[in-house]
């Protein structure tokens, strides 16, 4: 056991401690359809969100790994530094990179598996936050059996013409481009028969539909195509590989969607909180029985970062195999994240229930907006349920399901 | 960076494992449990001492092998996998812990110069100082000892008894003084046994820097808690193990019963909560092993957290079994005991996550 990163990485944070201090203020002024949070939008130091990007990419803080020709910085990957440089960002409150399904999700995927082509087109525009993209994998008839779906992709005269709904869609009032798992080989087997696509979202025969969900945002959307027309050379791997090619970046979703660093965050808010609320002139926090649920959810934060140190570090030192602690990361993250923010809604009682601009709300009514969002984690992304259905098959060794007979 | 055991510490434990796997079938164990059948416990424990596990928190210049916490940690899995009936925690973790830094210089090369050649061997009895019951109640004054103490750990080859009074002074009486009453309690868990001590004007030596901190008696609770915890999640593992095996063998309406989404459901519950056990564990022996500033709440949280974990695992395995994991039969009741018993020693969670607070001054 050896939790020193060593002298490099000292250096390199006290580094990132200094750009946090010069940069601490920034904000963004141009009217970026991307809703920023509440923090960014006032502060000393005016620029533009790319602006923002491109000293982020020359400094080597973002796209690190990323060749300069495709406009990274270029420079080796290291998943210490990355962790650094979200944890100094985090807790100088400094803007961290933009993120988002494209740069997250796609660029990878091209990465690894597009065409030189299609690297040299999108790949920069994507980083420095000029082209966002949505994500068109999920059917209102394919969800947790995603590879069912049946949006359907036909190649008439060089291009594909494409017929289908996607729901679940976030972004994609404001996204340029969307990647997209359509059926293009009707005849094949279910994983056989999808293609993985770009979509430009300006095509004709896009209609978007707002999907508001139960914190009252309109978080998701509908997406519906009609005979929307691309060029054929808009495809990622080869005709029928789009399950493969979707497969490489599902995994990276499910890593990013709980963060124990934004935990122990929420934790420590949630300690504060309790200090300041009273009940009959007592203080929360010195009620035995909320201390003691404190104490109970503390520990499991703890563990679970605790894991995901474990993590960690199998990817520095490669014979760690660590293949459970990384796959159940997903199913304990969201669900702890959730048992927090509804047990901060307990400590505060009536209070706690207050929405919107009510009087009397506490924190901006963040708790009970989490509430509800991280119970949309623990759906969206491969449910609890399918979590479940990984780890005991893929982590435990135990026996699939039978498949039921078609037609019985 | 590196987070997790090492190449020594995973052979020290496998070592350990194996050991048991050869020569604690669970015959054996039950054997010792049900006709406390002294010679299979000392055959065993000797072994175990030829591994060395008596000597892996005693240092180099004592005679012992001058290993961490962490290694101790390790080896706790292994002995709580193999549900062994033997002393660890006590004897060969807090004692010498409690010696390390509660003795004066002459004590300390007395007892662990004897401890390293197993020619003192220690019970420990700290409960007066984390939880004292009615029942309880022990004094020291003028080197005498007088009083009872409940749940005292590791009897069992023990030569020497290790108390602690309620403000955390300790003192070491020799079994060979008068004045001694030794009564067994029986606990649901066979696999170990724990005494309840009665002293009447016996002669004690007390563990000089006790009188004046409790950093000694503060410190071994840290580590037995960790130890304890390290045996529970042993124990919780083999439980998984054995609940993933039956369900590929248990077949009805013609098909293994962990083909069926709800058994598997529950292996990945188990898995999903015992998987961060491992993480919260060695951590809390690293920060114990570092003189961290968190260490006591690292400690705490490990007991307490792995201690219902444990438990929701030990349940779900007896019932991935069905009505055969009820049965004494297949003696699976003895890791499920051993996990109820170890949630319980040392303080229960709600005690000591109640500690875990207070040592972050909340």
């Amino acid at each position: 056991m050896d939790l020193n990163f060593g002298k490099e990485y000292k250096d390199f944070t006290k580094e990132v401690k200094d750009f946090c201090k010069k940069y601490k203020g920034v904000h963004f002024t141009e009217s970026s359809k991307v809703p920023l949070s509440d923090s960014f939008k006032t502060g000393e130091i005016k620029m533009t969100r790319s602006d923002w990007q491109k000293i982020l990419i020359e400094k080597g803080y973002f796209a690190r790994s990323i060749p300069q020709e495709y406009g990274g910085h270029g420079g080796e990957s290291d998943i210490i530094k990355s962790r650094i440089i979200a944890e100094e960002f985090a807790k100088s409150k400094i803007p961290p990179p933009m993120g988002g399904q494209g740069i997250d999700m796609l660029v990878p995927t091209l990465l690894e598996l597009g065409s030189e082509e299609q690297k040299q087109k999108y790949i920069k525009p994507t980083l420095h936050g000029e082209i966002i993209w949505c994500q068109g994998y999920s059917e209102p008839n394919a969800g947790s059996d995603l590879a069912s779906l049946q949006t359907k992709g036909e190649l008439i005269d060089g291009n594909w013409v494409i017929n289908g709904q996607k729901i679940w869609t976030s972004t994609a009032q404001y996204s340029q481009m969307m990647f997209c798992l359509v059926r293009t080989e009707p005849d094949a087997s279910k994983h056989a028969g999808i293609s993985y696509l770009l979509i430009p979202m300006d095509a004709p025969g896009i209609e978007i539909r707002p999907l508001v969900d139960m914190t009252l945002n309109a978080g998701f959307n509908e997406v519906f195509f009609t005979d929307v027309t691309i060029p054929e050379k808009n495809i990622v791997g080869k005709r029928g590989e789009g399950w493969a090619v979707a497969n490489a970046t599902l995994s990276h979703e499910r890593g990013s969607l709980s963060d124990p660093n934004a935990m122990m965050n929420r934790l420590n808010s949630l300690i504060e909180r309790m200090k300041q609320e009273t009940i009959n002139g007592e203080k929360v926090i010195n009620n035995k029985v909320y201390r003691n649920k404190l104490m109970k959810i503390q520990g499991k934060v703890i563990a679970f970062q605790s894991n995901s140190l474990r993590v960690l570090s199998a990817k520095v030192n490669k014979n760690q195999d660590v293949k459970i602690a990384g796959m159940i990361q997903k199913l304990v993250g969201t669900e702890l994240r959730h048992e927090l923010e509804g047990f901060a809604i307990d400590i505060m009682g009536e209070l706690g229930t207050l929405y919107e601009n009510s009087p009397n709300i506490r924190d901006g009514g963040s708790w009970q907006i989490a509430y509800m969002y991280f119970l949309g984690l623990i759906i969206g992304g491969g449910t609890s349920q399918i979590q479940k259905n990984i780890i005991s098959e893929r982590g435990l060794g135990m026996p699939k399901e039978p498949k039921v007979q078609q037609g019985a | 960076m590196y987070f997790g055991l090492s190449e020594d510490q995973i052979f020290f434990q496998d070592n350990v494992k194996k050991f048991l796997e050869d020569n604690a079938s669970i015959d054996v164990i039950r054997k010792i449990a049900n006709e406390s059948d002294k010679t299979s416990k000392e055959d065993l424990h000797n072994g175990i001492v030829i591994l060395g596990i008596n000597n892996i928190l005693i240092p180099e210049e004592n005679g012992g092998l001058g290993l961490d916490l962490l290694f101790a940690t390790a080896v706790g899995q292994s002995l709580g996998e193999g549900i062994a009936t033997l002393p660890f925690t006590g004897s060969y973790v807090m004692a010498p812990i409690a010696i390390k830094y509660g003795a004066n210089d002459e004590q300390r090369n007395f007892y662990l110069n004897e401890m390293s050649k197993n020619n003192v061997n220690f019970g420990v009895g700290f409960s007066e100082f984390f939880g004292s019951r009615n029942e309880s109640e022990l004094s020291f004054s003028n080197n005498k000892v007088n009083g009872k103490t409940l749940f005292v750990l590791d009897c069992d080859f023990a030569t020497h008894i290790m108390l602690s009074d309620k403000k955390g002074q300790i003192g070491i009486v020799s079994l060979e003084s008068s004045g001694i009453e030794i009564i067994d309690l029986i606990t649901v868990d066979k696999t170990r046994i724990f005494k309840e001590i009665i002293f009447k004007n016996t002669e004690v030596d007390i563990l000089e820097n006790t009188s004046r901190s409790d950093e000694a008696i503060s410190n071994a609770i840290d580590a037995g808690r960790i130890v304890t915890a390290a045996d529970s999640l042993g124990a919780s593992k083999a439980m998984l193990d054995k609940a993933i095996e039956y369900s590929k063998e248990r077949k009805q309406f013609n098909r293994a019963i962990g083909s069926f989404q709800a058994v598997k459901h529950m292996c990945a519950e188990m898995a999903a909560e015992l998987e961060p056990c491992y993480s919260i564990l060695w951590h809390a022996a690293h920060s114990f092993d570092n003189k961290e500033k968190n260490k006591k709440i690292m400690a705490c949280h490990a007991k307490s957290h792995i201690s219902d974990i444990s438990k929701m695992v030990s349940k779900k395995s007896t019932e991935v079994h069905g009505g055969m994991g009820f049965t004494d039969l297949l003696g699976l009741h003895y890791w499920f005991k051993r996990i109820g018993v170890n949630r319980q020693i040392l303080g229960s969670p709600e005690m000591v996550r109640e500690e875990a607070a207070q040592s972050q001054g909340l």
